[in-house]
């Protein structure tokens, strides 16, 4: 093929901007715009949120022309609108009637507020455990009952069953012996699933002898310790049996009318539900023993709405006064517990029951103490601090459901009822912990009295000040008592010789101590923590409760400077020396200084503590490191990074980056952001002296220029080298760092050859071109400004990118090579120009360099030839049936590119560009809408000065109708 | 026997294909001055009523009977009942039946039955209070005994069956804390207290202290049980 010489057009890029761009109109104030803040107004509604719930409706509307964006939302913004629709109050109390029926309403069932026993059950479960053996009875029946025979007498049916029921007590004696806790759970997890099978097979009976077999063995109090965690399994297979059995009958209730409302009264339920509900209530009221009998009847208590309006009310004291005949003070209370438990979920506006089962808990306090339990305590060798904790569970909870929107009255009652019983801790603790949390912390004072005279050898004191802190933690005492009350804790805190209960109470008294108090206090409170756990190593067994603290001292202080001026601060910190805990702890503390620290820093003390903190993150990197853990650390260490300024001090600032450097040289991320933040400081010293350097700065900023340059080849992803390359290279040449630009320059031109065909991105492998592509345009609109080495010949830095690309292997299948030349015609076009299109201040670029020498213009079109001809080759390739479509595409790209870059009055050109029309069209590959576009614009091109020869062309170009 | 009656339910002829319900009531009438007592059933004594359905056919095929007992309720007794409430302490020295006072652990429990007339379908309620026990109390239990007495032409037959057994307090309780006397007839194994010139059906409850060193101490109280 004839080669083509190329033949730019040239262009007035001032003339060119000023025609296609838009005439600049100044706004009025009070115009208006669509980017001026929306005004919004907040008008309140009347208020009709119920407890103070303050809920206001604000709309808002913009100052005095709609906004577009308002205007759909019928000038209410959207949030404004969320807030007054979200009150769901607003419609429903509307009227006085319907609100007196919700407050009703209310009190039948329990709110959210109310901490639901589930929440418990985990709690207790993973505090009472046990590894000794455990053993459960069980009288199974032989299976002779079978079922009964079908056609016999109602009679006889009900006397099998009975027998049935007498079978349990007489039956065969099973006794599981030597269980681990594990086994045990399993066991009663069996127990659960068999009643579920049992009573999907119909085999009611079945089912009822298990629920009684298993609250049977909440009467044996053999491995005591264990006795909490045995309740809450127990009580789960009760609750299913009560949720079957009122589910049961109330599907008895579904007749033509549908099911039955929730709130129905008995005399909507017909009579067949009625006499199976009333057999299940007598069969359990002949259950032989006493805790079997309570805890079947308890769980099925909700069946009583089937019979009476009155049966729940009737039904709790009588259940209530049951439980006095139980004789295991231990087993007595959780069978409160329970029946608190169902009466909170049943029917929690019946007060009295609740009242009534703390009170009768009172009476029997003393039985704790008594001989029968003393005895059983030696038996088992249980100590009675221990056994006392026990306790703690079930007074918690009862405590909890007295306390429920209790007046503040009842409350300080209970308070005084507790103190008249010799101030007894466990009550104290129980009191405190289901308390609300204000109502403790206005007490707090008296609360510490209580404490101190409390009996040393019962309820451990450390529990006590433990669930004070709790509270404190969550409501404020009185201001003038803060101090004192912080003395007073700690004063026996300190006093703790075991670094566990040490600890525990520590950690949340740490939080008052940060919510009311300065750095001094918390100082000297870490102080006495590292002097506690720091002997025998006993951090090592605290790491959760450490790791606690300082989360709490983070949270409420946001100051850093304040936060490491405190000289325990680190120290404490050493003591976390596991390294898994150590780095959580460092992330914790790198999070919380992201999210919190406002304006950049200087402070030595910060920078020192934080340097540490990021150098002990950076240091847990190894090869084992997961990829998510390592971009985590990084972008925290970055976070810091660019949180540090020492202001004008550039050189301080620079020497700080070269610390982190070898600090962290193991995380890329984080050598990246040096990279960029180097280039940035040398920006900043441009900014500052005005693009005039001076010695110094000049010399600073080849420093900076030099701190990239070494940087950059360590790290590992190519892509990122090069661009740092890149962008290092365009800092440079704006310092006129000139020769040092030529260097960033050739290297990324050395790197691409490296480029591999394949990238991994997220985790997935990608095709690399794309990238590549995106790079080199990138990179040829630096080139442009880049002026020529004296010692190299001219365009030494194009030319060497073109023999890159050249021996770049390209994929076969794509055409990025040929875009790519195409762009180098581009840059090519915009080298033969006069001036340039930009400059950099300060540099002279080969525009003024060079002025236009013919011989350089020579250059510049040989290099252009060369490229066309590797254009066109490669067009002529696609000649194959399956490449048609490239070809097309490609055609009409490299035709735009002439008709924007080309002078298209030489002849050649010409008729290249005609050619390059035809061959898109050619084989019907052309977007029909676009060539009709491309010529439209062509002919209206023509109508600019100058450009008379596009009607020509126009005319030239026929538009091939779609067959 | 103390009552036979027949009736006619359909008039000879043939029965439709499928199912048939024939609805049928009669009134029960007692043979001379006799008197129709409940339903009972027991060891010596058995009260049972039943009901016998015959359809006879014609020659070629057999006679159908189906019977099936029914259940009699005496209509209730007019009147108030009265209670009669009864307190009651036990203490060593109220015990018969001892065979060593001397070994006795000491121990002092009160309390009292809200009525030993009591209504069949309400339960029999009350008191206890262990006031003072030197023994651990192991458990404290609710006998219900029937007595059945037959009168034969050698004298008479006394049986007396425990029907049920209900806990009222298990282990140590808390001493001079009433404890609840709470316990449900059991509707099969009781009716009103009969007595006819032939036999006697009686109830008693027997309040159980079971100590710890294994010591049984039992009290007795005589029921008289009524529907009204």
């Amino acid at each position: 093929m004839a080669a083509f010489p190329w033949h730019p057009r040239s262009r007035n890029y001032t003339s060119e901007f000023d025609s296609c761009r838009l005439e600049a109109v100044p706004v009025e104030f009070g115009d208006y715009h669509p980017l001026k803040p929306i005004i919004v107004t907040e008008s309140k509604t009347k208020k009709m949120g119920r407890k103070g719930s303050t809920s206001s409706t604000s709309s808002s509307s913009s100052s005095s022309m709609v906004d577009p964006l308002s205007s759909v939302l019928d000038g209410t913004d959207p949030l404004s609108l969320f807030a007054a629709t979200a009150d769901p109050v607003t419609t429903a109390a509307n009227t006085d009637t319907t609100r007196k029926k919700r407050d009703k309403d209310d009190s039948l069932v329990v709110g959210s507020d109310f901490e639901p026993w589930s929440s418990k059950r985990g709690e207790i479960l993973a505090r009472y455990t046990t590894t000794e053996k455990l053993s459960i009875n069980l009288y199974m029946s032989s299976e002779k009952g079978k079922a009964t025979t079908p056609g016999s007498a109602v009679s006889e049916k009900v006397r099998t069953r009975l027998e049935e029921l007498d079978d349990l007590e007489e039956g065969s004696q099973k006794e599981l012996l030597n269980l681990t806790q594990q086994d045990y759970m399993n066991r009663i997890e069996d127990l659960n699933q068999s009643l579920k099978d049992a009573w999907a097979s119909d085999q009611k009976v079945k089912a009822l002898k298990i629920v009684i077999q298993c609250s049977k063995l909440l009467s044996d109090t053999t491995v005591i310790q264990f006795y909490p965690s045995k309740f809450v399994l127990i009580t789960d297979i009760l609750d299913t049996f009560g949720k079957l059995v009122y589910e049961r009958i109330l599907s008895m209730c579904l007749d033509n009318r549908g099911s039955l409302p929730d709130n129905f009264t008995p005399e909507s339920v017909n009579d067949t539900a009625k006499e199976t509900c009333l057999n299940w209530f007598f069969k359990i009221a002949s259950i032989r023993e006493l805790i079997p009998r309570f805890y079947v009847e308890a769980a099925i208590l909700k069946c009583n709405k089937f019979l009476s309006k009155t049966g729940i009310s009737e039904c709790l004291p009588r259940l209530t006064a049951m439980i006095r005949g139980i004789g295991d003070p231990l087993v007595a209370v959780y069978a409160r517990a329970y029946l608190c438990r169902v009466g909170m979920e049943v029917a929690p506006h019946l007060k009295e029951s609740l009242n009534k089962n703390f009170f009768d808990f009172l009476l029997t306090f003393k039985q704790m103490h008594g001989d029968t339990v003393q005895n059983q305590l030696v038996v088992q060798c249980v100590e009675i601090p221990l056994y006392l904790t026990l306790y703690s569970p079930a007074i918690d909870w009862i405590l909890q459901c007295i306390a429920y929107r209790a007046p503040e009255i009842l409350l300080t009652e209970m308070m005084e009822r507790c103190k008249k019983l010799g101030n007894n801790a466990l009550l104290l603790n129980s009191v405190m912990s289901a308390f609300r949390a204000e109502f403790i912390a206005a007490r707090s004072m008296d609360f510490i009295g209580m404490i101190k005279e409390c009996d040393e050898s019962g309820f451990p004191k450390h529990l006590l000040f433990r669930s004070l802190g709790l509270n404190l933690a969550m409501a404020d005492p009185p201001e003038c008592d803060r101090l004192q009350i912080l003395n007073e804790a700690w004063k026996v805190i300190t006093k703790l010789k075991n670094p566990q209960d040490y600890i525990n109470c520590a950690e949340v008294w740490v939080e008052y101590t940060c919510r009311h108090f300065t750095k001094r206090e918390v100082n000297t409170v870490l102080a006495d923590v590292i002097k506690h756990m720091t002997p025998d190593r006993a951090f090592e067994d605290a790491y959760p409760q450490l790791h606690s603290i300082i989360q709490k001292i983070i949270t409420y202080f946001h100051d850093f400077s304040v936060l490491f001026s405190a000289e325990k601060f680190l120290p404490f910190l050493d003591m976390f020396q596991k390294e898994s805990v150590r780095v959580e702890v460092c992330k914790c503390i790198m999070e919380a200084f992201i999210k919190h620290q406002q304006d950049a820093t200087k402070d030595p003390v910060i920078l020192n503590a934080l340097l540490h903190v990021c150098k002990t993150m950076h240091d847990s990197v190894n090869a084992l490191t997961l990829e998510d853990e390592k971009r985590m650390l990084a972008s925290l260490i970055n976070g810091f990074i660019k949180m540090v300024s020492f202001g004008r001090d550039f050189e301080q600032q620079l020497s700080f980056y070269v610390e982190a450097r070898s600090m962290f040289c193991n995380l890329e991320p984080v050598l990246v952001q040096l990279v960029h933040s180097v280039n940035q400081l040398a920006m900043e010293t441009r900014k500052v002296m005005k693009g005039n350097h001076s010695r110094k700065t000049a010399a600073f900023v080849r420093a900076c220029v030099a701190f990239c340059f070494i940087t950059i080849p360590s790290l590992t992803s190519i892509f990122a080298r090069l661009n740092l390359y890149l962008n290092s290279g365009q800092v440079a040449l704006a310092n006129q760092c000139l020769s040092q630009a030529d260097a960033f320059f050739k290297a990324a031109v050395s790197l691409v050859p490296e480029v591999p065909k394949m990238i991994n991105i997220d985790g997935k492998m990608r095709p690399s071109e794309p990238f590549l592509l995106e790079f080199f345009c990138n990179f040829f609109s630096t080139l442009l400004i880049v002026p020529d080495h004296p010692e190299q010949g001219v365009l030494f830095l194009v030319r060497g990118l073109l023999n890159v690309i050249q021996d770049y292997t390209w994929e076969d299948n794509s055409d990025d090579k040929v875009r790519i030349y195409t762009n180098v015609l581009h840059l090519l076009s915009a080298m033969t120009q006069e001036t340039y299109i930009y400059h950099i201040d300060k540099v002279d670029s080969n525009d003024t360099l060079y002025g236009g020498d013919s011989k350089f213009l020579i250059e510049i079109n040989k290099l252009c030839e060369a490229v066309i001809a590797q254009i066109l080759d490669h067009l002529k390739t696609l000649g194959q049936e399956e490449t048609l479509k490239r070809q097309s595409q490609l055609a009409l790209y490299f035709f735009n590119s002439i008709l924007a870059h080309g002078d298209l009055r030489n002849n050649k050109l010409n008729q290249l560009s005609v050619n390059l029309w035809n061959l898109a069209q050619k084989h019907g590959f052309a977007d029909t809408k676009t060539m009709v576009k491309t010529l439209e614009y062509i002919k209206r091109q023509s109508k600019q000065p100058d450009m008379s020869h596009f009607t020509e062309l126009a005319l030239r170009l026929p538009l091939q109708s779609r067959t | 026997c103390i009552i036979n009656s027949t009736i006619e339910m359909v008039k000879p002829g043939k029965l439709p294909s499928g199912k048939t319900e024939i609805p049928f009531e009669f009134p029960l009438h007692m043979k001379g001055n006799k008197v129709l007592y409940e339903t009972y059933h027991g060891v010596f004594v058995n009260i049972q009523y039943t009901l016998r359905c015959d359809m006879r056919r014609s020659l070629l095929a057999k006679d159908l009977t189906k019977t099936c007992e029914f259940i009699v309720h005496s209509p209730p007794q007019k009147g108030k009942l009265m209670p009669s409430p009864v307190d009651f302490t036990i203490t060593p020295e109220t015990l018969q039946n001892v065979k060593e006072r001397a070994s006795l652990p000491k121990f002092f429990i009160k309390g009292h039955l809200n009525s030993t007339n009591c209504i069949i379908t309400q339960p029999l309620t009350g008191e206890l209070v262990v006031e003072n026990a030197e023994a651990a109390v192991k458990s404290i239990e609710l006998q219900l005994v029937r007595v059945e007495t037959c009168g034969c032409a050698e004298g008479y037959a006394r049986d007396a069956t425990e029907i049920q057994n209900i806990q009222i307090a298990d282990g140590d309780v808390c001493r001079s804390l009433s404890i609840p006397i709470y316990m449900i007839f059991p509707r099969l194994f009781t009716c009103p207290t009969l007595e006819t010139t032939n036999f006697k059906v009686e109830f008693e409850v027997n309040i159980v202290v079971l100590l710890h060193d294994d010591h049984l101490i039992t009290e007795n109280f005589p029921l008289k049980l009524c529907r009204v």
